[in-house]
């Protein structure tokens, strides 16, 4: 559970963000053009990587013997990082998480904070938590900074400031620097560059992220495009790694399955600009890196999953291809889903982690077309979970009551075939005073989103099953 | 070789059409068909929905329908992929019916699939005059088929084949999830439209009756002059142009 999970929050509810978030047409075009890119790159790329099908099956069965052995694996990968020089703590949940940064913090006189991206550190809200305690902290990855300069939060888990436009972003930066940016990406992206230098120059502490953690050298590997994440590293002197326990991968040899995929799937890239390996802070005789290397292990929930019908979700490696392949997600963005993690993976991570209750419209919130399974570079079945869950939700009567009646008298009615005849005539005529040609333009109560967005062609007056007798016919006489 | 039509709650009263010529095209090709009477709907809208008990109730139905059949075919990947993926799943724990179910998904087939992969025609032997366009529906995935039925349109005597825009983008049908969230599927059904309208095509093929109600039912709101039709249709040689 997060930090803030014992404070009451009201349902979120999808329908009415979803339905704010599609009216914004600048939003959907600025996605629909940034996720179909990445999209469209993973596919071509994945379509040149040899055996790429093998390469997927060889990193889910690799990703659940870990899950499988995931005590043994965290134990070895603890010893191993420790005999390096690495301090590891565990946490069992965000708030714990945090505190063990801040105590880090304090222990070595820090009061600048540098931090590369680290969905993690979402999850446990560690800026807020940093903030409170007083230090200075600052987002390095420039679509994090972009976010922690306008107080807002990623709608993407790869690119976290997909909702926002080169234009707004320009905007934002003229407005808190007092500066003058054309809305050019080369001289938005030079001008945080800048700014961010000097926050690197004076910072005691790096926080990252870990995509990667192999148990038996117990390294921590981590990719990215900006350098950011190198400098994090290497720079200030002590370097916090935050990350959950799912990252592991059983050893050093696994990782090249990995690093094939997780671009690949992510950004369409072979490889990212940066793929760092940290084993241990900086050695005796060593030219750079942290003096001081803290692992903090956050579970925040994940054994609970482990232990339940959805441990698949643990494979994920946060690539972000179910994002940018789905049509839901594309079309009403992250922030809709009310979630650390957006698009199809949020829909169950977010109900798993942050509260089934509060986020029950997520699972419904697919058109369960599939796209996302195929993406999966870890073959996670997404689809299939979304619909457990709601079969769960129904198991737990959380199924709202007009639902749960229409789909008993459905049921019923289509048991007999008396009914279900007689069913498909009462609706064409109850239909037909709404109608002109075959088509109704407008229909009451729960069908009327359906048109208020197309036409709802009739049941035609005659329907297959009695047409059959003279289909029938018509093949005795040719026979 | 005999076949048994399981026509889909959908396709029977929406899309009769496709069933008639489903009839003459398999006929054609030497299957006899039969058309068991009592069959109604497959479950799969209280399934999607998680309310897995009444959706057991109807599929334990379909069992008993198709009991005696030597192939199942379906007009629809998404009704199909119900039969063959999810029967399993609402009988894992009941062992007699999962046999059955198990049985019944090991027969039951796409109409295109059945007609490519059991048939083995490849050769459409069909015409349109006029462009023609193809949107993949999406539980194909899941049947693992992939451009079976945009190969057999290509092959179409007198066609001029333009390839749709991202066809592999779901349409925003989904059943319930149209009700349920109108705005998300609506955007998503105008950013299909959007795309058909691009190719310059006088129809689009969609084989799946959900996906035509939805994609038809958007072109005729815009007023767009383009047919949405099943390809059985085509094959069958009752439509041979826009």
């Amino acid at each position: 559970m997060s930090a803030n999970a014992s404070a009451y929050k009201p349902v979120w509810d999808f329908s009415a963000a979803s339905r704010q978030a599609v009216r914004n047409k600048t939003l959907r075009d600025a996605l629909f053009r940034a996720t179909g890119k990445f999209d469209d790159g993973r596919r071509e790329i994945m379509a040149t990587l040899p055996q790429s099908e093998q390469v997927r099956e060889k990193a889910r069965q690799i990703k659940d013997e870990v899950l499988a052995n995931l005590d043994t694996y965290l134990a070895e990968f603890s010893e191993r990082a420790e005999a390096a020089g690495a301090h590891v703590h565990w946490a069992a949940n965000g708030e714990q998480a945090n505190e063990i940064v801040v105590a880090i913090a304090r222990e070595h006189g820090v009061r600048n904070i540098v931090k590369s991206k680290s969905m993690v550190s979402e999850e446990t809200h560690l800026n807020d938590a940093l903030g409170k305690a007083g230090l200075h902290v600052v987002e390095s990855d420039l679509g994090e900074y972009i976010l922690q300069v306008a107080s807002d939060h990623p709608s993407h888990i790869v690119v976290p400031a997909v909702h926002r436009t080169k234009e707004e972003i320009a905007d934002l930066f003229n407005n808190a620097f007092d500066a003058d940016l054309p809305s050019e990406p080369t001289a938005i992206t030079a001008f945080a560059r800048k700014r961010l230098r000097d926050e690197f120059a004076g910072a005691e502490m790096g926080i990252t992220g870990a995509n990667f953690a192999c148990a038996d050298t117990g390294t921590i590997v981590q990719v990215t495009n900006e350098g950011n994440g190198r400098l994090s590293t290497t720079w200030p002197r002590v370097h916090v790694v935050f990350t959950g326990i799912e990252k592991l991968i059983p050893g050093l040899a696994d990782l090249p399955v990995f690093l094939k995929l997780l671009a690949r799937s992510a950004t369409g890239q072979p490889l990212t600009i940066y793929t760092n390996l940290i084993t241990g802070p900086r050695r005796t005789g060593e030219g750079d890196g942290a003096q001081e290397l803290h692992i903090v292990l956050l579970d925040n929930g994940r054994t609970d999953v482990l232990g339940s019908g959805y441990h698949e979700t643990l494979r994920c490696i946060r690539c972000g291809a179910c994002l940018n392949t789905c049509p839901v997600y594309r079309a009403v963005g992250g922030h809709a889903y009310g979630g650390i993690y957006p698009g199809p993976i949020g829909s169950l991570l977010t109900p798993l982690y942050e509260g089934k209750r509060r986020f029950r419209h997520l699972p419904h919130a697919s058109s369960l077309c599939g796209a996302c399974y195929e993406a999966c570079p870890v073959k996670i079945n997404i689809p299939q979970m979304l619909i457990e869950m709601k079969a769960d939700q129904a198991g737990e009567g959380m199924t709202p009551f007009f639902e749960r009646m229409t789909f008993r008298v459905w049921s019923l009615a289509m048991r007999s075939k008396l009914f279900y005849r007689l069913g498909a005539r009462f609706m064409r005529w109850g239909l037909l005073p709404f109608s002109r040609d075959g088509w109704a333009s407008w229909l009451p109560g729960p069908f009327g989103g359906w048109t208020d967005h197309r036409e709802f062609a009739l049941p035609k007056d005659e329907p297959f099953h009695t047409q059959w007798k003279r289909l029938q016919e018509g093949e005795a006489r040719a026979g | 070789m005999r076949a048994s039509l399981f026509i889909t709650c959908l396709a029977d009263l929406f899309e009769p059409a496709i069933g008639v010529a489903m009839v003459r095209l398999l006929r054609k090709h030497g299957v006899a068909l039969d058309f068991p009477e009592a069959q109604t709907c497959c479950g799969q809208p209280a399934f999607n929905t998680g309310n897995w008990d009444d959706a057991r109730a109807v599929a334990r139905r379909m069992l008993d329908v198709f009991e005696d059949a030597e192939y199942v075919v379906s007009p629809s990947g998404s009704c199909t992929a119900m039969v063959r993926e999810q029967f399993p799943v609402l009988f894992a724990e009941e062992p007699r019916q999962l046999e059955r179910a198990k049985a019944l998904a090991s027969r039951t087939y796409e109409f295109i699939e059945f007609f490519v992969k059991v048939l083995k025609i490849t050769d459409p032997d069909a015409r349109f005059d006029g462009t023609l366009t193809y949107h993949y529906t999406c539980h194909l995935r899941g049947l693992g088929m992939t451009t079976e039925a945009e190969d057999l349109v290509r092959r179409l005597k007198g066609v001029t084949y333009v390839p749709l825009e991202r066809k592999e983008q779901c349409c925003g049908f989904g059943g319930a999830f149209a009700v349920k969230y109108p705005d998300v599927s609506g955007a998503m059904v105008n950013d299909k439209v959007d795309c058909i309208i691009r190719t310059g095509a006088d129809a689009v093929v969609v084989n799946d009756t959900g996906c035509i109600m939805n994609i038809a039912g958007a072109l005729r709101r815009r007023n767009v002059p383009i047919r949405v039709i099943h390809l059985a249709r085509i094959l069958a040689g009752e439509v041979t142009h826009p």
